[in-house]
């Protein structure tokens, strides 16, 4: 029998988070190297089957399968496709980095990196099940962490409200999805929450209709959708630094993917039938999020409104329903965890020093911190899709796609959002990072430590290899969105 | 020794009683041997629960002792999770100063776990009023055991008050079933209720009433804040746990044996009823600033979702109010006494006595983070599974709307354990100096908290073997 990998994957977070909260509240340097240690080990599985993954054969691969309860057909069932596997990689980066970038926690590290894991595990999960109960267990694994790590470890101003909003709009979401979750399972007759089972199963056009908006939608919500994006900005200015990256990186990417997989894939109708407003809604998204973005002064709520525009040119890939769309979608899926998260790491970086995300207030820092603002840099032509970057591999098959579907002038409009990134971007880029540092900073900046570095050093490296080789990722996703395509039936 | 088997940890429980009482004239009341009695029960039960697990388990279902009794999987099942729950909830009465050195009080939760067990198998309109009432007053009493405390004495006042309208009630039903049928078999009623419509439908919404108050269901739950909040914590938890699944036991055997013909009707009005349960007791709960009564509102809630597994009245249905209502008692019996350790140390129930909890016992915090995220029906603990099943049975049975109403419910749970929460891991105590007042837990109390958190834990991973329990408890019914 072959390494069971997945499983070790999601359950090595989880396992270290159990050991971690073992620990004597004292011991807050062996909580760090442990913590350190579960992370790179996380990495390297992940890297192992990034690259082991058959790109050529395609399909589920690394499927392992346990008897969970047979009795209504649940199963500890694992595997990943082509969608799939760039996000097991994406976590096991967010993770890795946003250990090193935490390095600093002094309250209560023990419980910060225990929820922290668990968090990590639930997402793993996620990314890695083909059971639908399992992929809702794992869902809510992820998300109620989430509540305690924005409430203790966040900004004091806002975290209770932040982190109850969010908390709330996800678990609305995910319960709603739920019903619709078990209404497939007994409408199919074929008793199992089996995703392979499930997408062979040819579910009425009525009844796919009725229910694939449910059920998109309320994933959709942790991917950010509008009107659904609200508690997403609050949330990540409320959160610690490596929770926003975790959160923006990862999490955003769990609603994208459980819609794609639960919504898209399995209702392939409703998916054709409703895919016109939730392109709307994703234009909404990319324009609004843009300009919103573009006049906030708080350095943490422009990546933050960012991200909404970003994670609505995914779901716009997913709602074009083509090969090209689907796969920017994927790809920008991964371009923009580790883009937002190395944003995010850099905010934190400077807000740790400078006491202040007020843009208006800070200056100048490229002296002290000449490497966040290399990173900065480098995450802002990302993000405007500057090609050489992996913005670019990723943005440019959406509009592709966009242009191939019948609201093709939707890409006209969705491209004003590009120039808006560009000015909004490069603005902070020039406020924060150049100008003259105002007189209070001077001498007060200490420089970055050698974790921070590692952890900027390794985004950039991924968001610069797949803007400049996107055959590292591309083959991967494309092999993903063949399958889509033959449940779509070749549209 | 297969006559004495359907009532075999019946017989255990009441030579447990006896020793109690026997052994409490010769246990010295200083401070040393104080925790004796108490071990002592707990242990008594644990062997009670072993010895019926491996000798007295039953095989086909049968009516014995002249149908006064069914030997069956569901009515053995529950009585297993009561003698759990009492022997957990002896654990937490030896931290209760008032309850810890009297042998009475130990003597009463063995009678009401007595009643209870009794209830669970009662097959006979006459057996199930007596087990009703000798669990009930046993239940009073220790409602109002704190003498010293007017809150206590309200309560169990207010408790036997409320016990005795509904057992009138319920009384009241049963003579209507017996006067028109002249039967008293649960089974044998059975048979003529097809006939008569309208007495089907009178002596039900009788009988739903006085069981509606025993798992506290809308509108019969007035009692429970006030009598959880005043009687003492772990009294709270077994009434909150053991007294409601004995509820449901009662309610599931009567709805499967004999309405079966009149549920077609009644489902609507249990969906209604299960709605309300559900959302009064949530939205209340929104505004409660006591933990104990925010709890008390919160298992009135429960009871709704339990309720929903009953409306779905399928085998699937039953299933997930058995498995439910194993979820649900491990769950709040730890929360509970997590309160009653809390409650001793600071003197206090309010939402600010868990001022910087986590900084003051952590593991204790984590306990709390447990029960509450399980109640709140968060994975990995058991409680997601619970209403996992409860809702899948529902949509099962073509209730998708109660299933939605169901989920939405849960949404506003989960706002108000989390708010709890924020007490415990947020706030600080005033001064910030919270390594200054440790919160000791006694060994009794941790052993516990450690049985019931490592219990939520697994049934909400490993949950297949304890599915597989419920079914075929729940197969026993039909």
């Amino acid at each position: 029998m072959q390494f069971p990998f997945l499983s070790v994957i999601v359950f090595i977070p989880l396992a270290a988070g159990l050991i971690i909260l073992t620990y004597k509240p004292e011991w807050k340097k062996a909580v760090r190297w442990t913590a350190l240690a579960a992370g790179l080990i996380a990495l390297a599985l992940s890297f192992w089957v990034y690259f082991a993954y058959d790109k050529a054969v395609g399909g589920y691969q690394f499927i392992e399968k346990y008897d969970w309860l047979p009795a209504l057909g649940i199963s500890l069932h694992f595997g990943v496709d082509g969608m799939s596997v760039p996000l097991v990689l994406l976590t096991g980066v967010v993770m890795a980095t946003g250990v090193m970038i935490s390095w600093g926690i002094e309250d209560r590290p023990r419980e910060f990196f225990a929820f922290l894991f668990i968090l990590a595990s639930g997402v793993f999960g996620v990314f890695a099940s083909l059971d639908l109960f399992m992929l809702f267990f794992f869902y809510e694994i992820a998300v109620f962490p989430m509540y305690l790590l924005i409430a203790i470890w966040g900004w004091v101003k806002t975290r209770e409200y932040a982190a109850m909003k969010l908390t709330l709009y996800l678990f609305v979401g995910s319960v709603i999805a739920l019903v619709g979750a078990l209404v497939m399972y007994f409408t199919s007759g074929a008793r199992t929450f089996d995703l392979l089972v499930l997408e062979t199963v040819k579910f009425t056009p009525e009844f796919q209709k009725t229910w694939f908006l449910p059920v998109f939608l309320g994933f959709a919500v942790l991917g950010g959708i509008f009107p659904f994006h609200n508690w997403s900005p609050d949330g990540h200015v409320a959160a610690p630094t490596a929770v926003s990256m975790f959160h923006a990186g990862v999490l955003m990417k769990l609603g994208a993917f459980a819609a794609l997989r639960v919504g898209i894939m399995l209702l392939p109708e409703g998916a054709k039938f409703w895919a016109p407003l939730i392109m709307s809604l994703a234009l909404v998204n990319i324009v609004y999020g843009a300009f919103i973005a573009s006049v906030q002064t708080d350095f943490k709520y422009v990546i933050g409104f960012s991200s909404v525009s970003h994670m609505g040119l995914v779901m716009m890939g997913f709602a074009t329903l083509n090969q090209d769309g689907l796969l920017g979608a994927g790809l920008q899926m991964f371009s923009h965890g580790v883009m937002t998260a190395l944003f995010f790491a850099v905010v934190g970086m400077v807000y740790d020093r400078a006491h202040t995300r007020d843009i208006p207030k800070l200056g100048g820092m490229i002296k002290p911190l000449p490497l966040a603002g290399i990173g900065l840099i480098v995450g802002s032509l990302v993000s405007m899709g500057m090609p050489g970057f992996s913005g670019f591999v990723a943005e440019f098959p959406i509009f592709r796609g966009i242009w191939h579907t019948d609201l093709w002038w939707m890409a006209l409009i969705a491209a004003i959002s590009i120039v808006v990134t560009a000015s909004y971007v490069l603005l902070v880029v020039r406020r924060v990072f150049f100008g003259k540092m105002p007189e209070e900073f001077e001498g007060h900046i200490p420089p970055i430590n050698v974790f921070d570095k590692t952890a900027l050093v390794l985004l950039m490296a991924f968001m610069i290899g797949i803007g400049l080789i996107p055959a590292l990722m591309e083959p991967w996703v494309l092999s993903g969105v063949r399958h889509i395509l033959a449940l779509l039936g070749g549209v | 020794m297969n006559f004495v088997l359907p009532i075999f940890p019946e017989i255990l429980l009441l030579a447990l009683g006896v020793l109690i009482l026997i052994l409490d004239p010769f246990v010295k009341r200083d401070e040393a041997r104080r925790p004796f009695l108490g071990w002592f029960t707990a242990a008594g039960l644990l062997v009670a629960l072993t010895l019926s697990l491996l000798l007295a388990r039953p095989a086909e279902p049968a009516l014995v002792y002249g149908g006064m009794i069914r030997f069956d999987g569901l009515g053995f099942l529950f009585k297993m999770f009561f003698l759990f729950a009492a022997a957990v909830t002896a654990l937490f009465f030896m931290d209760e100063e008032k309850l810890a050195r009297r042998a009475e009080a130990y003597l009463l939760l063995v009678a009401a776990t007595l009643g209870m067990s009794l209830m669970a198998s009662a097959a006979d309109l006459v057996m199930l009023y007596l087990s009703i009432e000798t669990a009930s007053i046993p239940l009073y009493v220790l409602a109002g055991f704190m003498k010293e405390d007017d809150k206590s004495i309200e309560a169990g006042f207010k408790y036997m008050l409320f016990g005795a309208m509904a057992s009138a009630v319920l009384l009241y039903g049963f003579s209507l079933a017996y006067g028109f049928t002249g039967e008293t078999g649960l089974y044998a009623l059975a048979l003529h209720f097809g006939d008569f419509n309208l007495l089907a439908a009178g002596v039900t919404f009788l009988v739903l009433a006085g069981l509606a108050f025993k798992v506290s269901a809308f509108p019969f739950h007035f009692w429970a804040p006030d009598v959880y909040q005043g009687a003492p914590t772990p009294v709270a938890g077994f009434l909150s746990t053991a007294s409601k699944a004995a509820g449901f036991a009662v309610l599931m055997r009567l709805f499967t044996a004999v309405f079966p013909a009149v549920n077609a009707d009644w489902s609507l009005i249990l969906a209604i009823l299960a709605t309300l349960t559900m959302t009064v007791g949530n939205l209340i709960a929104l505004a409660q600033k006591n933990v104990k009564r925010l709890l008390a509102y919160s298992s009135i809630s429960h009871a709704g979702y339990a309720l929903i597994g009953v409306v779905a009245f399928s085998q699937l249905g039953m299933t997930s109010v058995a498995f439910y209502l194993i979820a649900y008692v491990l769950t709040n019996l730890l929360a509970f006494g997590v309160v009653a350790i809390v409650g001793r140390v600071t003197g206090s129930d309010e939402f600010s006595a868990y001022n910087g909890l986590s900084r003051r016992n952590a593991p204790l915090a984590l306990a709390m983070l447990v029960a509450f995220l399980s109640l709140a029906g968060m994975p990995p603990f058991v409680g997601f599974i619970a209403k996992f099943y409860v809702f899948l049975a529902a949509v099962n049975s073509n209730w998708v709307w109660l299933a939605f109403v169901g989920v939405l419910n849960s949404i506003v749970g989960l706002y108000y354990y989390l708010n709890v929460l924020k007490y415990v891991y947020l706030f600080r105590m005033e001064g910030e100096d919270e390594e200054k007042h440790p919160v000791p837990v006694s060994r009794p109390v941790a052993a516990a908290v450690v049985v019931l958190a490592v219990g939520i834990l697994l049934l909400g991973t490993l949950f297949g073997p304890w599915f597989g329990f419920a079914e075929q408890a729940a197969a026993t019914l039909f």
